[in-house]
């Protein structure tokens, strides 16, 4: 039983004999056999980053139940957001082009609104005045409404001139404001019958939106806090399990740093995973609504595209699952490791 | 090495495991604690390993004041602390290797270096071979020995073992004490809390002899 203690003491005696020697003295901390604390620091990070994965994929369908229940609270508010944020695009896009239609006088010939259109241009706050005739609403009339019949037999052409005014939007001012000051103006010409906006209802949409845009902050809230509980559950779970291990590591000396690090870090891997199946599912989702919504905007003449998460999105996406999957684990960490001491 | 002041323990409920108990054990020697179950032996060694704190007296290990140590400071003292326990205490999950190696990751030494200390250690107690299996596979000596070789790894200067033979056979056993002497011949201080008493005395060291909670004889 000699020989191996002195075989011990051979394999040491080389590395404390070098420590010394200044040709040696530059070698970086990670060739030095006892690590500098920090290198040890994050050496150990990084060890305890893969080592948690791994722990977690010796159990890959638990993991996976656990990451999809995340990903699926995940989704469901980042999913409202983007179809929220899409809304608003296009709302925002009518909003560039509000107008006003201006229903003049029935005395008013189609010449006499011409020059009325020619002059309301010359104004800075309006950027276009697009002519309705007579003839030409009346024709309009005709072909959409179906009444064409009825309106034969009418003795001349009961529609007014319409001007389409489009306000040039003062950046300076809302848009809601500019667009106040023009009405009342053009209702305040001896020409005009009535000047009214087209899209009052735009206003009411975008009010419901606001609805819609505090109840996804609020569902957002809510569903952060389930991700953060089930989190906190499923790493208190595997603390438990793992009581015999923390037991041993605190026995040779381990610090509560150390013991904490791979449940956090577990926690880290459930709220990435967690996100990315969030983004999965979202962007899956909004593929199935793709087509669907192509078929509606070539009804509507555009070429709406709904918008996908971009870059900064899928990061805050995936930001928002760690932060959350490492605070749950914070929450169980700080209140179970403590009860585990060694017997 | 280790010094106990007047030490006592009591547990709530008023059991007092240990009564005003005094010794010395200095560095590099070897020392065994005996005593019916029950006697203290086992609170003992829980006082030295900082998993319980004295009721009263004082505990002087490897220099440190055990009573004035703060709790975040329990970490640095254990590393300097191999404990051996009765029941093993390895970890099922891991192999052989990753269970030896535990100590010297807590410490944070470089893997190159980890894998030459833990080799040289399952060398030691004969278990080379085994590194990549599980504790599973092993027999209760075999068990025994990989515990031994995880306290020993980052060579603490002090060894503590809880009837390290206890579930061993009387061959075995001899093997098992024979480590602890050679760790001891190369300065290791060691203490083992232990009733073969028949074995004990055949190895001639001092023994220290507890009897509800009072040290009664110190040969």
């Amino acid at each position: 039983m000699d020989a191996p203690i002195r075989r011990k003491k051979n394999t040491r005696r080389p590395a404390r004999k070098s420590a010394p020697t200044p040709g040696r003295r530059k070698t970086p901390g990670i060739f030095r056999s006892r690590l500098r604390p920090l290198d040890a620091w994050l050496l150990h990070h990084l060890h305890v980053l893969v080592f948690s994965l791994g722990q977690l994929s010796r159990t890959p369908f638990p993991t996976l139940m656990t990451a999809a229940v995340i990903g699926i609270a995940l989704a469901l508010p980042s999913g409202l957001y983007l179809l929220l944020d899409n809304a608003r695009q296009l709302s925002q896009s009518w909003d560039d082009t509000v107008r006003i239609s201006v229903f003049l006088n029935i005395d008013v010939s189609d010449v006499q609104a011409q020059q009325l259109a020619t002059k309301l241009q010359q104004r800075s706050e309006i950027q276009q005045v697009q002519v309705i005739s007579r003839a030409k609403a009346l024709a309009e009339y005709q072909q959409l409404s179906g009444f064409s019949k009825a309106l034969e037999t009418l003795d001349g052409n009961p529609l007014p001139a319409v001007l389409v005014v489009q306000p040039q939007l003062n950046p300076e001012l809302g848009a809601s404001q500019n667009s106040q000051v023009l009405l009342a103006l053009l209702q305040a010409l001896p020409e005009v019958d009535i000047a009214q906006f087209d899209m009052r209802w735009l206003k009411r949409l975008l009010a419901i939106m606001e609805i819609i845009h505090r109840s996804v902050l609020v569902l957002a809230a809510l569903l952060g806090l389930a991700v953060l509980l089930i989190t906190g559950n499923t790493i208190r779970l595997s603390i438990q399990n793992r009581r015999q291990e923390i037991e041993i590591n605190k026995l040779f000396g381990a610090t509560d740093a150390f013991i904490r690090r791979p449940f956090l870090y577990a926690g880290l891997w459930y709220g990435l995973f967690g996100a990315v199946i969030a983004w999965s599912l979202v962007q899956l989702a909004f593929a199935l609504l793709q087509n669907p919504v192509q078929k509606l905007s070539v009804l509507y003449q555009s070429h709406y595209q709904l918008s996908v998460f971009s870059y900064q999105d899928v990061f805050l996406l995936l930001a928002t699952g760690v932060v959350l999957g490492l605070a749950g684990a914070w929450l169980a960490v700080s209140r179970h490791l403590q009860e585990i001491q060694p017997r | 090495m280790i010094q106990f002041n007047q030490v006592s323990k009591r547990y709530p409920g008023g059991y007092e495991a240990l009564n005003q108990v005094s010794f010395q054990i200095k560095r590099g020697e070897m020392a065994f604690l005996t005593g019916h179950s029950g006697a203290g032996k086992t609170t003992l060694l829980r006082l030295i390993a900082l998993i319980e704190r004295a009721s009263q007296g004082q505990i002087v290990v490897n220099g440190q004041h055990l009573g004035r140590l703060p709790n975040s400071g329990i970490p640095y003292v254990r590393r300097g602390i191999g404990v051996i326990f009765q029941e093993h205490r390895l970890l099922f999950d891991r192999t052989i290797f990753d269970n030896v190696a535990l100590p010297l990751v807590i410490a944070g030494y470089r893997h190159q270096d980890i894998r030459r200390r833990v080799r040289a250690a399952l060398d030691k107690v004969g278990l080379l071979e085994k590194e990549r299996s599980y504790p599973i596979t092993l027999s209760g000596g075999q068990q025994q020995r990989v515990g031994i070789a995880r306290a020993v790894v980052n060579k603490p200067p002090l060894l503590l073992a809880d009837e390290p033979t206890g579930n061993l056979d009387p061959d075995l056993s001899r093997e098992i004490m024979q480590l602890f002497l050679d760790f001891n011949q190369v300065g290791v201080t060691v203490l083992i809390a232990s009733h073969a008493l028949g074995l004990i005395k055949s190895l001639q060291r001092r023994v220290l002899v507890l009897e509800s909670g009072k040290l009664i004889a110190d040969q």
